[in-house]
């Protein structure tokens, strides 16, 4: 067995014909505290991985016993009715609740929060750049809890006489009908949820805008380009790996929310009639889940809420693959 | 379009700091001169306020005059997007823009101007690559990214970028600094193309460079450390290198110090 425990930088240098790197250089990774910290390391990746693999495993072995027994189609049904001798669950609803009000907090939060960070980096005086962005990290530090409230308490009655503007005038388009919902509808979800992502999205995308090397933005102004021109050529593609990175663990943090949701969210009684409307009510897989909490009495029951939560995994794990895809295809032009 | 640079006593500060004083200089149009001096002495710096591309660094401002054929360059109207549209600049390193590829880092001065005619643009990164001896080496490969190049290609591909724009002028910040003796001799024998169309003024370390290619040179000091940088003369380079008017110049140029 090699007793080669890690990969030292050296390994990563082309070989003496400038061809592929020499993979086998052993260079200094057998002396004890690269061997200790190679092997922590290698440790903490395989058991992260471990994790995520076992979740998964977890969710998939108590999903599968309801799933069998669920005599509707768990995907397209709105129904949930998870008990019974005869359990009858679908999770369209949560799916559409959950996936629209994370897509108005992403339009909303990603523009915002780009602009954010441009400010913060390109056009703030520079006495004023640490502290803004020090309060813009701050915003993140905010429990959700805290949003739950604010939104209830304060943002509620602002958001109301808006909502209602925006039905009078557009009611006609379906995404904007009237769902006649006094309470948190999906769309004010959708708002509440972008101010809470809109942090992560600003204090990364300050990172990778600072990082522009100089000589970019110099080569930029000196083709006679303005800030703006200059930002749109050097500063927004040297960043925009990150900001998707950005964008994503925004959408994640979107889309799995619990609490703020939970506290805010109307859900609908038991055969409400289906609309595209954005004001209508809905619970999201999560605020559901934890909203049923002291339901789960019996495995099969249980398992349906278990489902619903894979689709949440599966959910983020796809969005964060695509995005993955996205920042690999474009990797020649990011060096 | 090439054009006469005439500065008149130029400081230039960067806040209350004074990096360079009371320059004063003559820059015949389709000729190349030569900055030339010991480090940190402002050439660099005095370069940068020909298309004030000091004013980047926050705290950079000038006294003085420079005028570009008739225009003043630091008149009040005049806006330093213009200036650098029409004076060009090529860097110490090469810096394509890497998300973009040879033929967009090419047409990138070009799309800011306002070009979005397909063939126009073909045209012109055509013209602009021969015109910097890089296209028989990129032609079938116009849509790589332009960071996959060597450091020389990489600044002959940064030459090409800046004369798409047909500047009236072109500095160059010790343009070689960072490249081998062949890509060095490739931008060499560029810079005497080029100059049949530009006016150049190029900043070198490096002695025998300005003996070779430039026209013109002019010698920068200090006065001492702490002291602003100044000119100290300016001539006909075989006069600077064979028959200096000044001692320190004298000095510099023998390796006695510097």
């Amino acid at each position: 067995m090699s007793t080669v425990t890690g990969v030292s930088a050296a390994d990563e240098l082309p070989g003496p014909d400038g061809g592929t790197p020499l993979r086998g250089d052993r260079a200094s990774t057998g002396r004890l505290g690269d061997r200790l910290f190679g092997g922590f390391a290698t440790f903490s990746g395989v058991l992260v991985i471990a994790i995520v693999t076992l979740i998964a495993v977890f969710l998939v072995v108590q999903a599968i016993p309801a799933l069998t027994n669920n005599s509707e189609n768990f995907f397209t049904s709105r129904v949930w009715a998870p008990g019974g001798e005869k359990p009858a669950f679908g999770v369209l609803e949560f799916l559409w609740t959950t996936v629209a009000a994370s897509t108005i907090a992403m339009l909303i939060a990603v523009p915002v929060g780009v602009a954010v960070a441009l400010f913060l980096t390109q056009y703030a005086p520079v006495w004023m750049r640490r502290p803004a962005a020090g309060l813009v990290d701050l915003l993140a530090a905010v429990p959700s809890i805290v949003y739950g409230l604010w939104g209830l308490i304060v943002f509620f009655p602002v958001w109301k006489p808006v909502q209602q503007w925006v039905e009078d005038k557009l009611g006609w388009f379906p995404l904007f009908g009237t769902a006649g919902i006094t309470g948190g509808t999906i769309a004010f979800i959708g708002v509440v949820l972008a101010i809470m992502v809109l942090p992560i999205v600003t204090a990364l995308s300050r990172e990778v805008f600072d990082q522009t090397p100089a000589t970019h933005k110099e080569g930029a102004l000196a083709l006679g380009a303005t800030q703006w021109e200059m930002i749109r050529t050097a500063v927004l593609p040297f960043g925009k790996p990150g900001v998707i990175s950005a964008a994503m663990l925004a959408l994640g943090r979107a889309l799995g929310e619990t609490i703020a949701v939970t506290f805010l969210v109307s859900a609908l009684p038991d055969g409400a009639k289906w609309t595209w409307s954005l004001f209508n009510g809905g619970e999201t897989f999560a605020s559901k889940i934890a909203n049923n909490a002291s339901e789960f009495s019996n495995p099969s029951k249980t398992g349906a809420y278990i489902a619903a939560g894979l689709v949440l995994f599966v959910l983020t794990f796809v969005v964060n693959s695509i995005a993955r895809i996205v920042i690999e295809r474009r990797k020649a032009f990011s060096e | 379009m090439a054009k006469r640079i005439d500065v008149s006593d130029l400081n230039v500060y960067y806040g209350s700091f004074k990096a360079v004083e009371g320059v004063s200089m003559t820059v015949e149009p389709r000729s190349v001169t030569a900055f030339i001096g010991p480090s940190g002495c402002g050439k660099s710096t005095f370069l940068r306020t020909l298309n004030r591309m000091h004013e980047v660094i926050p705290g950079g401002r000038v006294e003085g005059k420079v005028m570009l054929d008739d225009q003043d360059l630091y008149a009040a109207s005049m806006d330093p997007v213009t200036v650098r549209r029409t004076v060009g600049m090529v860097f110490q390193r090469p810096n394509p823009f890497p998300t973009m590829s040879i033929y967009d880092n090419v047409a990138a001065g070009l799309r800011l101007n306002g070009v979005k005619n397909k063939k126009t643009l073909d045209g012109i990164v055509e013209s602009s690559l021969k015109g910097a001896n890089l296209w028989n080496e990129v032609k079938d490969r116009l849509n790589k990214p332009g960071a996959g190049l060597s450091g020389g290609q990489q600044q002959r591909l940064c030459i090409a970028r800046a004369i798409a724009v047909q500047p009236q002028v072109l500095l160059m910040d010790e343009p070689c600094s960072a490249l081998d003796p062949i890509s060095t001799l490739a931008i060499e024998d560029l810079i005497n193309e080029l100059k049949n169309d530009y006016t150049i003024v190029i900043v070198t370390h490096n002695m025998q460079q300005a003996a070779r290619v430039s026209d013109r040179t002019a010698f920068f000091n200090l006065k001492a450390t702490g002291e602003p940088g100044r000119l100290v003369e300016v001539d006909d380079t075989t006069r600077i290198f064979n028959n200096p008017s000044q001692q320190a110049t004298e000095d510099y140029i023998s390796g006695r110090f510097g």
